[in-house]
């Protein structure tokens, strides 16, 4: 599973650690994030990240 | 000593109480050649309240403007929009001084004051849309996530259809006038631009849902209130406006030429190049780092189709002015460019592939083959640069009649 980086903050999302505070458990694939998820940094959407 | 500053009136029930700083000049590292202002506003509601402060050593003026319209002592609470410390640095002294009821951030702005000034736990976290009562009015509060920090929001007070919007619609420009309908439009699309680019301008795809969620709110704002420079109160679409087209990005038929030079043979080519694209119908500005501060080439970038960049080869490497350069505008991410390498060098010649790569990483599009000379350039290389200069305006001009 690839990392994701934000285009615009940077924050790196990384599928091993997932997104607690958004309620995304560990090991969930980047593509498999729900569509409305976004950056916990900084809010950007989805479409604003790509493969680190 | 009776205090000499005093608060400005800007609605029935804001004034502005912040701070005027005529000699700052360094804003890590955007150069500020006409000073700035910390604001910050008290709200005369039934609950008292300062929205914001000012940089550390401005404390004084901002309570003694406070004090020219009440007693400190009677704030009952703060709102801090923005972390950062030019609006907070004397934060924790004036919540010591003024003991308010409570003092609120977004939820990552408490996050961030307990980590800029530690303990700071009685801070109280509120959420994007939340409201907060003043007895007589209300407060609405509105994340806007990177413009400028993640802790950053607006606050919305509806009794008088005023934005506190925080460093959105800002400017670092220091002026006894406190409006901006008081001062000159070219002036203010100037300041207003400059700060863009050099404060907001990675953020812009956030900027543009900001736009959208505040249009959504339906609030029917008659002012907004920032953080730094004047206070907007007539014509709000203006700013708006431009705020959209900054952060569209979209490419126009203007070409930046940024170059460094030792021995004058890079600025041959950086000449030929302009002349050539100028010709071609191309506005261009052409900046000599020698010369020119960084600040100013991101202004001159905000609107412009292209990038052209060229330095000598020194010791191996780009001249250092180029590398201080290339670092700022890649952070500051402009889009939307093509661009295009040049330089001269002794004997090695590693500059002109360096500079393709910083372009690379900036995203921007590689339009023209880099052309390098060994030593001074001849009307043969001279010639390859106006042909690079004419690839540029061809492919600009065909983005741009697109676009
Ligand atoms: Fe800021
Ligand atoms: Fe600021
Ligand atoms: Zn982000």
């Amino acid at each position: 599973m690839k990392k994701y980086v934000c285009g615009v903050c940077g924050y790196v999302y990384d599928p091993a650690k997932g997104d607690s505070d958004n309620g995304v458990a560990k090991g969930t694939d980047f593509k498999d994030l729900p569509a409305d998820w976004c950056c916990p940094i900084c809010g950007a959407d989805k479409s604003e990240f790509s493969p680190e | 000593m009776k205090d000499i500053y005093s608060a400005v009136k800007v609605s029935d029930h804001v004034y502005w109480v912040g701070a005027i700083d005529w000699t700052i000049r360094d804003f890590h590292g955007y150069t500020t050649p006409h000073g700035s202002t910390y604001n910050a506003y008290l709200v005369m509601a039934d609950e008292i309240t300062l929205i914001d402060t000012v940089k550390a050593p401005f404390m004084d003026e901002m309570l003694s403007r406070i004090k020219s319209i009440v007693d400190p002592a009677q704030i009952k609470y703060i709102i801090s929009n923005h972390s950062e410390m030019d609006h907070s640095g004397c934060l924790p002294q004036v919540i010591d001084l003024v003991k308010p009821k409570k003092v609120f951030a977004s939820v990552m702005g408490t996050k961030t004051l307990n980590e800029l000034f530690h303990d700071q736990s009685e801070i109280t976290a509120v959420k994007d849309g939340e409201t907060l009562s003043l007895g007589n009015m209300e407060l609405t509060f509105m994340e806007t996530r990177m413009i400028h920090w993640p802790d950053s929001m607006f606050t919305y007070l509806a009794k008088d259809q005023l934005l506190f919007s925080q460093d959105a619609f800002g400017m670092h420009w220091a002026t006894q006038e406190r409006f901006a309908d008081e001062l000159p439009a070219a002036n203010l699309e100037y300041e207003a631009a400059t700060y863009y680019a050099n404060i907001v301008l990675p953020y812009s795809p956030i900027v543009l849902k900001a736009l959208d969620k505040v249009l959504a709110t339906g609030w029917d704002i008659k002012i907004f209130a920032p953080d730094h420079g004047p206070i907007w109160r007539k014509d709000l679409g203006w700013i708006i406006e431009l705020y959209k087209k900054w952060a569209s990005q979209k490419p126009t038929a203007k070409a930046v030429v940024v170059y460094a030079t030792m021995w004058h043979s890079t600025e041959k080519m950086a000449r030929a190049i302009s002349e050539a694209l100028a010709t071609a119908g191309i506005k261009v500005k052409l900046l000599s780092m020698n010369e020119t501060h960084r600040s100013e080439v991101v202004y001159e970038v905000l609107n412009a189709g292209a990038l052209i960049v060229g330095s000598p080869t020194l010791n191996n490497n780009i001249l250092p002015q180029m590398a201080d350069v290339m670092t700022y505008l890649k952070g500051l991410k402009p889009a939307n460019l093509i661009g295009a390498a040049f330089g001269s060098y002794g004997w090695s010649g590693e500059s002109v592939k360096d500079l393709e790569v910083w372009l690379k990483e900036m995203k921007v599009e590689i339009a023209a083959e880099a052309v390098s000379v060994k030593n001074v350039p001849d009307s043969d290389v001279l010639e390859k640069c106006a042909e690079l200069g004419k690839k540029i305006a061809a492919e600009l001009i065909r983005k741009t009649a697109n676009s």
